[in-house]
């Protein structure tokens, strides 16, 4: 009975940090702001509802199962949001108006966001494909 | 739909509190997905709602007493991160259009 109350407590803070980190989604100002409220608040919600998954059914396996699912949320949630964050950065879209500091100001050839397509592409990637945005200049 | 013919304990009403809970992030998530403004606020958007789809399985599968369904949650974790993947691949190397 007592492993019941973990289970609900565990079920109620996950399911508050979701939905705190859809609200943060929907009313951030800017979206790395977005991302930072999606990706840690949403992955920290996601695990104490599985944990509340492995107090309730306490086996092995769904131990196991439910160990995994939050590996593989750890290992990629990270991953996912900083790919993102740095191809929306080179993509030019605009920081919060209030913003104080940027410090990767004038280190990159950002696409304008107001540019139309027909200017040529900042990074080179027509010829090699590559990821890294490099630096202006080179 | 959870209660029928089922004397309610203290963890089936929270974990259907959490369901109702969640299924309105996912509708929160959904607006940032209409809403934009850019093209990768909805791809973040996405991968919140795939996120929060795999906590949608762990509490079926409590409230259902189904183990089994964890192991989508695992594919679903994989499955998502990939998208996300392709989406920022495919907005690094798209032609910049006006209609984002």
């Amino acid at each position: 009975m007592t492993s019941d109350l973990f289970a609900a407590a565990a079920l109620l803070t996950g399911t508050f940090f979701v939905l705190v980190s859809a609200l943060g989604a929907l009313r951030f100002p800017d979206l790395f702001m977005r991302m930072h409220a999606a990706t840690k608040a949403g992955t920290l919600g996601a695990g104490l509802i599985l944990a509340a998954a492995v107090i309730v059914f306490g086996t092995t396996a769904v131990t196991t199962k439910a160990v995994l699912v939050f590996l593989f949320l750890l290992l990629t949630m990270p991953v996912a949001a900083h790919v993102l964050g740095r191809v929306a950065y080179y993509d030019g879209v605009p920081l919060w108006d209030r913003t104080e500091v940027d410090a990767l100001a004038g280190k990159y050839d950002v696409r304008d966001a107001s540019s139309s397509s027909s200017t040529p592409r900042p990074d080179g990637l027509e010829e090699g494909g590559t990821a890294a945005g490099p630096p202006k200049g080179s | 739909m959870i209660f029928v013919g089922v004397e309610p304990t203290l963890l089936s009403v929270v974990a259907a509190i959490s369901l109702t809970l969640v299924a309105i992030s996912i509708v929160l998530a959904f607006f940032r997905v209409l809403r934009g403004p850019s093209l990768p606020d909805r791809v973040m958007a996405l991968d919140m709602i795939g996120l929060m789809s795999v906590s949608v399985i762990v509490l079926t599968a409590i409230v259902n007493d189904e183990p089994v369904m964890l192991d989508a949650a695992i594919a679903l974790a994989l499955i998502s991160f990939l998208g996300t993947l392709a989406y920022a691949r495919f907005i690094e190397r798209r032609e910049k259009s006006d209609d984002e």
